[in-house]
């Protein structure tokens, strides 16, 4: 176990790494399991770069953290408490509308983080959002094209769509809870209601949204996931292959 | 598992040194938008590509194999096709 020392600027990477590894780990559980070949390999993609994401937001944490800790500390030496990811990003993968809705809707906020942080006087946060931009924005693009499609198609995936919209939209208020870095809820929303009317669907209403991931508090998900991800790194200490 | 919408698209990749897009495989997919995207994801995902085509199947109308002998071995007496068959004299220099 670590004990972190978090800054504003440390918990706000801790929290940016921790939602991209997440949910890269959300997506590479579709290894093995998506509908066609071709989804898979594009679902393993966008877990592959979100993982990349997190490895360079988890140097740039243990640097402004200096106290020696490596990505490694960071993902396998913490339990659930000291996770700072969103809820959105710990829920389970569910069918593959959800996937898509939730990838849609994380990539649109994230879309303003990554270019206010290229923006960002901290160097590495800004290098780092730069090549990550340009991998979101493909996400962006195919859970858009998807959503629209799933949306647009038979009755059955029309449901789907709408039910993970629906099921997803009270965990999209964390996305913009204040931090170093705020995206614009009006701005996001500008973005996706003319893809989600192309898809046919209908917009969410807002009501309650849920909270707490931030300050560690998490929803029964997170442990089962980081059970699985952190047991062979906890049952065999420092291993390496 | 039956994906019954899913039709078969062949992919075309020009590389960075290449001057013409080449034949690199095929991807299933609904329309030719997805069409790009599950080429690009499978078939450049090690910086292979900067440009994708992608065609439809069963747009492409293939010579039979069965025709192989009637097209393709009248061809093969026919040296002097060759540039290499002919000597050019040396008056000429590099042509």
């Amino acid at each position: 176990m670590i004990t972190t020392r978090e800054s504003p600027l440390v918990r706000f990477l801790l929290g940016r790494a921790d939602d991209a590894l997440i949910l890269g780990h959300r997506l590479s559980e579709w290894t093995g399991h998506a509908p066609i070949l071709e989804e898979e390999l594009a679902l393993a993609n966008m877990g592959l770069d979100l993982i990349g994401q997190a490895r360079g937001l988890y140097d740039a944490a243990a640097d402004a953290e200096a106290c020696g800790h490596t990505q490694d500390d960071f993902a396998y030496l913490r339990d659930v408490q000291h996770w700072r990811n969103v809820l959105l990003v710990e829920l389970p993968r569910g069918d593959f509308a959800f996937t898509m809705a939730r990838q849609f809707l994380y990539a649109a906020a994230q879309e303003q983080v990554h270019a206010a942080a290229q923006q960002s006087p901290h160097a590495p946060l800004a290098a780092l959002a730069a090549k990550a931009a340009k991998e979101n924005a493909y996400h962006l693009r195919h859970s858009a094209e998807w959503l629209i499609r799933l949306g647009d198609g038979t009755d059955e995936s029309h449901n789907r769509a709408q039910t993970a919209l629906d099921r997803l939209w009270p965990y999209t208020g964390e996305l913009f809870e204040a931090d170093q870095i705020t995206p614009d809820r009006a701005q996001w929303l500008a973005e996706i209601a003319p893809v989600i009317a192309r898809a046919t669907l209908t917009l969410p209403k807002d009501g309650w949204m849920q909270t707490g991931g931030r300050a560690g508090r998490h929803s029964e998900h997170l442990g089962h996931l980081l059970a699985e991800m952190q047991h062979i790194a906890r049952s065999h200490p420092g291993a390496t292959w | 598992m039956t994906t019954p919408d899913t039709q078969l698209w062949e992919v075309f990749i020009r590389s960075r040194s290449g001057l013409s897009h080449r034949h690199v495989g095929s991807v299933h997919a609904i329309d030719s938008t997805l069409a790009l995207h599950a080429a690009r994801d499978v078939y450049t995902r090690r910086g292979e590509g900067l440009s994708i085509w992608v065609v439809p199947s069963a747009a492409i109308t293939a010579s039979d194999p069965a025709d192989k002998a009637m097209l393709f071995e009248p061809a093969e007496s026919k040296i002097y096709r060759h540039p290499t068959f002919y000597d050019v004299p040396d008056e000429v220099g590099h042509m």
